[in-house]
């Protein structure tokens, strides 16, 4: 799953601790929410990119913890973190709305993707499936 | 005067059909600037234009000289503007600033609710994720801005592809690319012929994102991917009925991202910058040339008034010879 290639070791040394936090607390949060169960400390560590310490994913672990936004597992001898799903799931409610409403207040978004017309759509399959031959270390 | 009120309106159309094809291919940072100041550049030269056009035009209306003391005879010879000109300036003028009047209410009713929003995602850190199965990813403008990704989204991604989205939405917030938006939503209202420049614009922001998600997970691939997928993704849950044919601006932004890097090439820029810099000069130019017009008008309608009613006492101010006219007064017949 790794690809190893495609790391780069370590943050950027411009960047501030508190911005630099803010971002490890975005990326473990989007691995367990990504994750279908539980993850360790370890798991997490092993889905983050750069070379983090365990120790800096134990720390932001429980800071998200304590702040309310995971829940913890007993597994053997180490804890499992799973994000908290109600808040989120009033958020997704209300934004749902939005989206479907199609409002321009999408106007002020910066989506991530646009939406695709079939044709773009094989296209897109066929840059990707180039894309993918070309990679040797497989998915 | 004749010529360099109209050099704006001309630098506006050359720009409007030129720069969106010139900065696509370009490095979408420098393009994204370039077309910000384009637009901001080129509305003003738009608006100025007008307004000249339209004020030139009008004052030689006999009735609109009276008012202003100045003579008709004067401004025609030195200045013709068709009155039909005139007149479609001012149309153009006044529905360009009535349209800007909506579009900067609206732009900002948006950026407010925007912001809001930003405080009532529950929780403090940069990621707010949905707990929702549609593939939802977006920067939420604010202060500070929020990442809002849903679950299905970041399940269909793998993990470095995941880095990237991050990346790509955090790029847009610290790059404060609402900004630009508003500022390509707001020109466009004045003049819809600046639209493929804010459509350009949106690209080049969303190329600039791109770009440095890449350098931060240090592969344009990964990058690549997670577009694709993301794309593909969205594109099985909802599917709009009405969309371009194709060359939308995914597939672009993948194939720009599995190619080599644009190259830094100053040289459209350089020309651009130049065009620009001829709009502003003209436009100076035209205001200069219109005020000094005024200026002789009236003092040629001063001096027709002093003929006309042959006292020394009503004159000109500017004249050195004849005294000035005061128009309230002296000149009364």
């Amino acid at each position: 799953m790794k690809q190893v290639g495609d790391r780069r070791s370590g943050d950027g040394g411009g960047v501030t601790g508190r911005r630099a936090r803010g971002e490890l607390e975005s990326g473990v949060l989007a691995a367990l929410w990504a994750a279908k169960e539980p993850l360790t400390a370890r798991q997490v560590l092993e889905r983050l990119p750069g070379d983090l310490a365990y120790t800096t994913v134990l720390t932001i672990l429980s800071r998200l913890y304590d702040k309310g936004m995971l829940v913890r597992h007993s597994v053997g001898r180490g804890n499992a973190y799973a994000p908290v799903r109600d808040e989120a799931t009033e958020t997704a409610v209300r934004m749902h709305s939005l989206l479907e409403r199609g409002s321009d207040r999408e106007a002020v978004l910066s989506r991530f993707v646009s939406e695709l017309s079939r044709e773009d759509e094989q296209l897109l399959h066929r840059l990707l499936g180039e894309q993918d031959t070309g990679r040797d270390d497989g998915q | 005067m004749t010529i360099s009120v109209y050099v704006p309106l001309v630098v506006t159309v050359v720009l409007a059909v030129l720069a969106p094809r010139t900065v696509r291919q370009r490095a979408p940072r420098p393009a994204a600037w370039f077309l910000a100041c384009a637009a901001v550049v080129t509305v003003t030269g738009w608006l100025g234009s007008l307004a000249l056009l339209a004020f030139t035009g009008f004052a030689q209306i006999p009735e609109v000289a009276e008012e202003g003391h100045w003579s008709v005879a004067a401004l025609r010879t030195h200045d013709p503007v068709f009155l039909s000109v005139a007149s479609v300036s001012a149309l153009a003028l006044v529905a360009g600033l009535m349209s800007l009047g909506v579009a900067a209410v609206r732009q900002v009713r948006h950026l407010v609710w925007a912001r809001r929003e930003c405080g009532r995602v529950p929780g403090d850190t940069e990621l707010a994720v949905l707990d929702d199965d549609v593939p939802q990813a977006f920067a939420l403008p604010g202060a500070p801005g929020r990442i809002v990704v849903s679950r299905g989204m970041l399940r269909c991604l793998g993990d470095a592809e995941r880095e990237a989205l991050l990346a790509h939405e955090r790029a847009h917030l610290r790059g404060r690319h609402h900004l630009f938006q508003t500022v390509w939503r707001l020109t466009a209202a004045v003049n819809p012929l600046l639209r493929p420049l804010a459509e350009a614009g949106g690209f080049a922001l969303e190329r600039w994102a791109d770009e440095e998600a890449a350098d931060r997970v240090g592969s344009r691939t990964v990058v690549a991917r997670a577009v694709g997928r993301a794309a593909l993704a969205s594109a099985a849950v909802t599917r709009p009925a009405a969309l371009a044919a194709t060359g939308g601006a995914v597939p672009q932004r993948v194939q720009a991202l599995l190619s080599p890097p644009p190259p830094r090439r100053s040289l459209p820029f350089v020309a651009g910058a130049l065009l620009l810099t001829l709009c502003c000069l003209s436009l100076a130019n035209a205001a200069s040339d219109s005020e000094s017009l005024v200026d002789t008008a009236e003092r040629a309608q001063c001096t027709t008034d002093a003929g006309a009613t042959g006292t020394a006492g009503a004159g000109c101010p500017l004249h050195e010879p004849a005294p000035c006219c005061d128009h309230h007064g002296a000149d009364d017949h």
